[in-house]
């Protein structure tokens, strides 16, 4: 099986969010990168188990600039066969899927993988995009995948439920809790990582059509205000009162 | 013209859908333009999004719709959009609607907003803001394409009624055959599922064990909450998967969470802190989640749950 693996970098889940003093840019002093979850976790790790059992090559891909190459070499070393960086800082989750449905659309992938949605900016937008550029079926939020033949059949998360679904290769999917468990990269992994393959491709012509143009923080809570066991006739009183939640 | 994707399931529509009209119509204000709703298969009473604005409603019904494929669905609204002339296209940010969005950008050349939850300005350009960062920071996004497609994250927006009924007119459009084939829809009935829920009662490690849920279940019962966990309940298998919420699990913005007994670990918070009133009962006055809290209660939950759950019940009887 020929499996594509979108990556994306993102800031760590404990990274201090700052941005330039006119809200302009995201201030990237002292974060901490890694690899999103979702697409390391279970979209990768499903993906090299999927290799595992039936044979084939897992190749990953990201959209951005030479920083991110940490990022992907950690995937190299969790197990991926090769990697292909489009070189470009792209704005909007279009463009990135743009570049990935150009070069995907030439290799014949049987399965693209994507998380569910990168912890950045929450959009959930780049694996249905992908699906769009090459007219693939696509399942998304999918927490259990298994492959028999030329048939792939998953759970999807759906609100309060799953729903099974079936379809043919090939197909794009994103991958939700429960898909695989995280691994670990061992130190023959990370060796072996720095002498695979990671091809820089140029980027396709394409505009961007929505950009963020102004960050804020949310406005700062209230402090919080505090009550013992016995006060819980007045902690309701100001949810119905104050609140309005009751 | 803003085109509004009315999501229904089993032929009904949801709150989401109503929210959505509201959210069209006001963007169709801000625009100086007009609204309409879209209803994909088989839905009772399809008129009434006239009620929160919708100018007009439109409907395909085609055996095609009865079960969710994503290519099929955008095939449908993609050609309604080119018969109707639409230049905003509004879903809600639910799972059938991320898994359109992207799709309606791809096959219409369209700026996207994912999770929007204002509604757009569109002096100097069309803007509009959404949540980033889980929660931690607002981005505002100009778009820029003669076509737009929004998702309206749930909650954000109460819906109105403006108007009255509208007759609702047939779209004739050709759908090629699904192919993702749908075998089972297994769905927790009795509750309101948490993405959709305005009231959440989530407990933790705190708990001790599993056989102690009863308490947490009778406050929920008697407010008519939804039930959720932490990250680490979930994983020791305490409780079902589906009840995590968090950054791995289901990030929601109920109107109440009341935490109990969750320590409140960046992750866990980075899918709740949206939601608009926190309430956090913890014994451990050092809990990071009484920092995020707008209510703490400092105490044993063993005491304190069944204790508000007492003074709810009062409330609930004066009322």
């Amino acid at each position: 099986m020929k499996l594509l693996v979108c990556v994306s970098k993102t800031p760590d889940t404990t990274s201090r969010i700052a941005f330039s003093s006119d809200g302009a840019q995201f201030d990237a002093n002292g974060v901490q990168y890694i690899m999103n979850p979702y697409d390391e976790w279970y979209a990768l790790v499903r993906a090299l188990e999927l290799k595992e059992a039936h044979g084939g090559t897992v190749t990953l891909i990201n959209v951005g600039t030479e920083s991110n190459d940490q990022v992907i070499r950690k995937g190299l070393a969790i197990g991926a066969d090769n990697a292909v960086r489009v070189n470009c800082d792209p704005q909007s989750s279009l463009y990135v899927a743009k570049q990935i449905a150009e070069y995907a659309g030439k290799e014949n992938f049987d399965i693209v993988f994507c998380g569910k949605e990168t912890i950045d900016y929450n959009s959930s937008e780049v694996g249905a995009m992908v699906a769009e550029f090459l007219d693939l079926p696509f399942v998304s939020f999918a927490s259990k995948l298994e492959v028999s033949g030329q048939t792939a059949t998953a759970a999807r998360d759906i609100e309060g439920g799953t729903e099974m679904v079936e379809v043919d290769l090939p197909f794009v999917v994103s991958a939700a809790k429960g898909m695989a468990e995280q691994r670990i990269p061992n130190m023959q992994g990370i060796m072996m990582a720095k002498r695979k393959p990671l091809d820089v491709i140029d980027p396709v012509p394409f505009d961007e059509l929505s950009t963020p143009v102004q960050y804020t923080l949310p406005p700062a809570k209230k402090t919080v205000q505090l009550f013992n066991a016995d006060q819980m006739d007045e902690l309701v009183r100001l949810l119905h009162e104050e609140a309005k939640v009751i | 013209m803003v085109l509004i994707i009315a999501e229904s399931q089993k032929g009904q529509f949801k709150k989401s859908a109503f929210e959505a009209v509201t959210y069209g119509y006001k963007t169709a204000q801000a625009m100086g333009s007009t609204c309409a709703a879209l209803v994909l298969g088989e839905a009772a009473n399809a008129g009434d999004l006239g009620k929160y604005g919708a100018g007009a409603v439109y409907q395909i019904t085609d055996s095609a719709l009865q079960q969710f494929d994503s290519q099929v669905y955008t095939a449908a609204i993609a050609e309604a959009v080119k018969q109707l002339g639409a230049d905003v296209v509004i879903l809600n940010h639910s799972s059938t609607g991320k898994s359109l969005l992207g799709r309606l950008a791809a096959r219409l050349h369209a700026g996207s907003v994912a999770g929007a939850n204002t509604v757009p300005t569109v002096s100097g350009g069309f803007r509009v803001k959404k949540s980033v960062f889980s929660g931690k920071a607002i981005a505002e996004y100009e778009v820029n394409s003669p076509v737009k497609v929004l998702s309206l994250t749930g909650n954000a927006i109460q819906p109105e009624v403006v108007g009255s009924a509208v007759s609702v007119s047939a779209l004739q459009v050709s759908l090629p055959a699904p192919k993702v084939k749908v075998k089972e829809v297994i769905r927790e009935e009795g509750h309101v599922p948490l993405p959709e829920a305005e009231l959440v009662v989530s407990a933790g490690r705190g708990m001790k064990g599993p056989e102690n849920w009863g308490i947490v279940e009778e406050l929920a019962e008697v407010i008519g909450a939804t039930t959720a966990c932490s990250r680490p309940v979930a994983d020791v298998g305490w409780r079902p998967h589906h009840e995590h919420v968090g950054q791995t699990g289901i990030a929601i913005r109920p109107n109440l969470y009341i935490a109990i007994g969750i320590s409140g670990a960046i992750q866990h918070l980075a899918g709740v802190n949206n939601s608009k009133t926190i309430v956090v009962i913890n014994k451990d006055p050092e809990a990071p989640f009484f920092k995020a809290a707008d209510y703490g209660v400092q105490g044993d939950l063993f005491d304190v749950v069944p204790k508000l759950t007492a003074a709810f019940r009062r409330f609930k009887e004066e009322q």
